[in-house]
């Protein structure tokens, strides 16, 4: 059969970040796919190594808009593992409190995405409405909705006011009927079944190969889970359990990351009754050379920061290691065989951040800033008055044809 | 799965040629240098018969060598072995890990555009983050890279 190549990105309705897929197709069944990247390229581990250990956690705060928990947990727990510090009770029990905050959100909005995705809106507008409630959570304790500057090495920068903890208790259980009846409504409906059910399977075999992590190794039945495998944070004090599947494909992913959210709740709840008093923050003051690592398991699976310390009071090489940088080459396995309408749902169920595989820059050309906002806007005037000279449009026509009317 | 102790002097007696040395951190992490040539037998080892999952491989340029480490983690016994390699800063090469294992296949692409080294046997060794106009033999995160001028590249399609 004839073979055709079928172009999406790197600016697609579909996608909410630029990537570039070029699916090889043959009829409606795609044969292959080749992924570009480096639409996000911001250089941000080259930035780390010019700025100290507590700037560091803001910037990589930075690399993911969604998921801005995972590289501070990640990266203050390399630098903790060079110095060897130990950090206080209180300072785990909050660290978890964020962290189970943000995978609840990060879960919801990629379940609302998913419903998007299949056409099914009414999932979407639910799920985001509900989303709202844990960013008000997490808005009570932190301060912020997102990017919540609570890291730093050796401890948190800010404490819970215990003045705030009924009242963010009433607010989580108020999410769990509605969460439960959410759950039934994704278990029990055919649309969902048919869209989803056998679609984009990852075997356990191309999980353990492609390293594949969190919900998408999880699915395919690999249980793999930081929080268990690790002691870190309070995530050792209370009983919960890690999902599994066996089946890996879509409607498994679904049905992980719904089941986690509830896991999630136990956690939150038991991190918010049982919140240990004491010091918040162990006050690091040098870190020694070596080497450290630090994982934690963000929403979409383990997050890695690698730090190198000469002694000084910055990093000297900084690697991370997002969750997608895994899971995105299993695309390649799960979507040949695909038909090309499931194409999108496929890759949707990875639930895949390109900010965070790419992380790089801000660039400087002599110390001078190369782009600024008001320098956007006159490339983009540029460009535009470009295509119309180019294209011959006539722009004093149009602004006559439409005068009185806008 | 074996203990966290026998596992290391198992590694040692099997790879005795190879290892240079053994840092043992502490009991969550170890760090292992060896030859460059015995990575794959050595990576093969952990991956496959230990049933290790590959964290990533990160590249470093130290001055007097590239220095790649490739992370694993034995989640059993929750303990990450980081194997070492030093390589000629003039002349980085090294056998490519993505025949044995695919997750390795888009980090040495990476650290091939980034840090310029060369794997050999990797099936599609190009480029995964930087553009096409970036510039060739030009490695950002070399020590001794230069910034190189950019305008042209910011301002295409505005002429």
């Amino acid at each position: 059969m004839k073979k055709t190549i079928i172009p999406i990105g790197p600016y697609h309705p579909l996608q909410e970040e630029p990537e570039f897929f070029m699916l090889t197709v043959e009829g409606e069944t795609v044969t292959d796919v080749d992924v570009q990247l480096g639409y996000n390229h911001r250089g941000i581990e080259k930035l780390s190594e010019s700025k100290t250990y507590d700037q560091s956690v803001f910037v990589v705060e930075r690399i993911c808009g969604i998921c801005s928990t995972s590289h501070p947990f990640a990266f203050v727990r390399a630098v903790e593992d060079i110095a060897g510090i130990e950090v206080p009770m209180r300072a785990k029990y909050i660290r978890t409190i964020i962290a189970e905050g943000e995978r609840m959100h990060s879960h919801l909005l990629w379940l609302g995405l998913a419903g998007h995705f299949l056409g099914y809106n009414t999932v979407y507008m639910w799920v985001w409405k509900l989303r709202e409630e844990i960013l008000d959570v997490m808005e009570i304790i932190s301060g912020n909705r997102n990017n919540y500057a609570m890291f730093r090495p050796g401890g948190v920068r800010r404490d819970i006011n215990p003045d705030d903890i009924p009242l963010v208790l009433k607010k989580i259980d108020k999410i769990i009927p509605t969460l439960k009846m959410l759950f039934k409504a994704v278990r029990d409906d055919p649309v969902l079944h048919a869209r989803t059910k056998g679609v984009g399977v990852l075997t356990k075999e191309e999980a353990i190969d492609y390293s594949a992590l969190g919900p998408t190794s999880r699915a395919s039945g690999v249980a793999r889970d930081v929080r268990k495998d690790t002691v870190y944070g309070a995530y050792h004090e209370m009983d919960w359990d890690m999902i599994v599947t066996q089946n890996g494909d879509v409607f498994d992913k679904v049905v992980v990351r719904v089941l986690e959210m509830f896991e999630s709740i136990k956690i939150l709840k038991y991190c918010f009754l049982h919140l240990p008093d004491g010091e918040i923050d162990a006050n690091v003051k040098n870190i020694p050379p070596g080497e450290g690592i630090g994982a934690h398991e963000a929403p979409r699976g383990e997050t890695f920061h690698y730090v190198r310390s000469d002694g000084g009071n910055g990093p000297v090489r900084h690697k991370v290691r997002a969750p997608t940088f895994m899971n995105l080459p299993t695309y390649k396995a799960t979507v040949k065989g695909a038909k090309i309408a499931d194409a999108s749902i496929i890759l949707a169920a990875i639930d895949p951040c390109y900010c965070c595989t790419e992380r790089m820059a801000v660039q400087t050309t002599r110390g001078r800033r190369l782009f600024d906002g008001r320098e956007l806007i006159r490339l983009s005037q540029q460009k535009t008055a470009a295509l119309k000279r180019k294209l011959g449009i006539d722009q004093t026509m149009l602004e006559k044809l439409t005068q009185g009317r806008l | 799965m074996m203990k966290r102790n026998d596992l290391l002097s198992e590694i040692q007696s099997r790879f005795k040629e190879d290892i240079i040395e053994l840092f043992d951190k502490s009991s969550h992490r170890v760090y292992l240098e060896i030859r460059p040539g015995a990575i794959i037998r050595v990576a093969a080892y952990i991956f496959k018969d230990l049933g290790a999952r590959f964290n990533i491989a990160s590249g470093i340029d130290t001055r007097s060598h590239i220095e790649i480490l490739y992370h694993f983690t034995v989640e059993a016994i929750d303990l990450l072995i980081s194997l070492r390699v030093k390589l000629d800063r003039k002349k980085p090469v090294i056998d490519s890990l993505t025949p044995v294992c695919e997750a390795a296949n888009w980090i040495e692409r990476e650290i091939f555009e980034l840090l310029g080294v060369q794997f050999t046997g990797h099936p599609e060794l190009k480029r995964l983050l930087l553009s096409d106009q970036w510039p060739e033999k030009v490695y950002p995160l070399r020590r001794d890279y230069k910034e190189w001028d950019k305008t042209a590249v910011r301002d295409r399609g505005t002429k």
